[in-house]
């Protein structure tokens, strides 16, 4: 059901996300740390991807982030709030695939989750363990 | 869960972003790579090429019956009076507007009632092939979708079919667009 349409969309993004990971300027290759990564996925990636940036960047220094898009524009066409809360999951599956797709060319193994708590704020939890 | 509806993410440190440092511009790979990703997987839920077409037909003429609002609100272009307007327009305006390209318009039928689109190259096709047991597939065929859907909310049923197409071979890429008829009426199409 919607479980499987989404982990589906996923993959589609993920597959996408890793492709054109494989586009980067080279520089983006050599970043030693793993908060340069996340930086450049908050501001190159999604200004490459959605002509913005992201509005905040937070982490526990632990491996977890939390990056948040106060007008995110998959749900910008939308009414605010809470009428389409339902909707939103299909409109950021992709998206979290896309994140770990081009985490994943970058040499990161992640988990990329998405929450909403009203339209069109969203945040993006991007998980990475520790090896 | 991949996603959730409830707050409650950790708070954590805020980082300072500054700018981006590193321009990329993935505008045409998004785009192709998207709709790639799309017709791989319409491959894998559907059992055989022609469930497929259908299946992105049907996609594109969902996608027309409400492009056609952007266009007209992006385009400024008023009425078509005749098939060759619309002939026009859609080559020069809409084809630029959303794929960067102006097909050329030719073969038209003694009656004016038929028209090629000839496009040199195809946005969606960069960096694609065919695999061999895939020859039935009209890789594309989301865009006749979206030219029969969006056509039909401003009045007029085509028909929009693949007739070349250079991922099978052929030189170059020709859409044949048929006029059926006029559609007296107004009510809105509805979702297929």
């Amino acid at each position: 059901g919607q479980k499987m349409s989404l982990s589906v969309l996923e993959s589609m993004g993920f597959r996408v996300g890793q492709a054109l990971g494989e586009r980067l300027p080279r520089e983006t290759l050599a970043f030693r740390e793993e908060l340069d990564v996340l930086k450049f996925l908050c501001k190159d990636l999604w200004v490459a991807v959605f002509q913005k940036q992201m509005d905040s960047l937070r982490t526990n220094h632990q491996g977890t982030y939390v990056l948040q898009d106060n007008s995110f524009p998959l749900l910008l066409p939308m009414a605010s709030g809470l009428q389409y809360l339902e909707e939103a999951p299909k409109f950021l599956a992709f998206t979290c695939g896309l994140l770990r797709g081009a985490l994943c060319t970058l040499g990161i193994e992640s988990v990329v989750t998405a929450s909403v708590a009203a339209l069109p704020v969203c945040k993006f939890q991007v998980l990475i363990p520790k090896s | 869960m991949l996603v959730t509806l409830e707050r409650g993410c950790h708070q954590g440190d805020e980082l300072g972003l500054g700018l981006p440092s590193f321009p990329i511009d993935w505008s045409s790979e998004l785009f192709t790579l998207t709709y790639g990703a799309l017709v791989t997987q319409l491959c894998k839920d559907y059992e055989n090429d022609e469930d497929v077409n259908k299946q992105l037909d049907k996609m594109g003429f969902n996608i027309g019956v409400r492009l056609i609002e952007d266009f007209l609100a992006r385009s400024n272009v008023g009425r078509c009076h005749d098939f060759r307007e619309t002939a026009d327009v859609i080559a020069k305006v809409a084809f630029k507007m959303y794929l960067g390209i102006t097909p050329s318009i030719t073969n038209w039928s003694p009656a004016g009632d038929e028209f090629s689109l000839i496009l040199e190259n195809n946005p969606l096709v960069d960096f694609v092939e065919l695999p061999d047991n895939h020859s039935s597939l009209i890789y594309s065929n989301l865009l006749c979708g979206v030219l029969r859907g969006a056509l039909e909310m401003v009045q007029m049923a085509v028909e929009a079919k693949f007739v070349q197409d250079t991922l099978k071979g052929d030189g170059v890429t020709e859409i044949r667009m048929r006029f059926i008829r006029r559609i007296e009426d107004n009510l809105p199409a509805g979702e297929e």
